[in-house]
């Protein structure tokens, strides 16, 4: 009896340490599965936009400022309808990396912070997680013109 | 133009993957992880290594965070050839003025049409 006791709580103590090394694995196989598929498929539609661009006779480098344009109109609309969100909740970094995500996360605390007023609610918060985005995004792009200017 | 769809397919999902990855390793959060990525498309573009990566993939490397920094540095370097040294301040955001006024005007129209929705 005893003996069995033992033997039950050693099969269920290897079992919890199988849980514990498998699911962590899995479960980033899976997120990252997730995060190829919708992040694939929101690039493949910023392809399908340039594809249209060019077909409209719109140079190419003006179709690749047209791009990105409409690919943040449609994070921060579905972000607006709330579709954005539930996209997040499975495509994780496919959704957060995109472009489409930059917007999308412009317009989800603006609307949360809303009741704190149009100055210090939706303008300030806008840019929680965009501010910093453009900060070390538009100083890095200094840094490299300066240099650029010295060694070219 | 379907190999056009493939590229931008595999290359925008493996740099989504990528941050993927650093997210559930790092515990990084999202905001560090864009601002990682926008950097080190500046970096990666300023060294000569994400041009050939948007010749192959096209919207694939152009529409992830990366591709913003590929802006920005794009237009950084195009400015200072032609204007010289004031083009280290106006390229990067000519380069890319247009993503940024799109995202803070539609960012802020969002905003006010749309209300949070309260979550469950």
């Amino acid at each position: 009896m005893n003996k069995n006791m033992t033997e039950a709580e050693k099969k269920k103590k290897d079992y919890q340490q199988i849980v514990k090394q498998k699911s962590p694995k899995s479960a980033l196989f899976k997120n990252c599965v997730l995060a190829f598929i919708v992040g694939g498929i929101i690039c493949s539609i910023g392809q399908f936009f340039s594809n249209l661009l060019t077909k409209w006779g719109i140079p190419k480098d003006e179709s690749s400022i047209w791009v990105p344009i409409i690919m943040v109109f449609w994070g921060a609309f579905l972000t607006g309808l709330g579709v954005y969100d539930n996209i997040g909740k499975y495509g994780g970094a496919g959704s957060i990396v995109p472009i489409t995500g930059f917007a999308n996360s412009i317009v989800s605390p603006a609307m949360e912070f809303k009741k704190e007023g149009y100055v210090l609610g939706v303008g300030a918060k806008m840019f929680v997680i965009a501010g910093p985005v453009l900060v070390y995004g538009i100083a890095s792009s200094v840094i490299v013109g300066l240099i650029y200017y010295f060694i070219r | 133009m379907l190999m056009d769809y493939i590229s931008a397919f595999v290359v925008g999902g493996i740099i989504c993957v990528i941050g993927q990855i650093l997210i559930d390793k790092t515990q990084l959060t999202p905001a560090r992880i864009l601002v990682i990525f926008v950097t080190s498309g500046v970096i990666l573009t300023a060294l000569g290594i994400y041009e050939p990566i948007v010749k192959i993939g096209k919207a694939g490397a152009t529409v992830p965070l990366p591709g913003f920094g590929y802006a920005l540095a794009k237009g950084v370097m195009k400015e200072v050839t032609e204007k010289g040294l004031i083009g280290a301040f106006t390229g990067g955001v000519k380069g890319a003025a247009g993503g940024i006024a799109a995202a803070i005007t539609f960012g802020y129209i969002m905003s006010i049409i749309f209300n949070a929705k309260t979550k469950k």
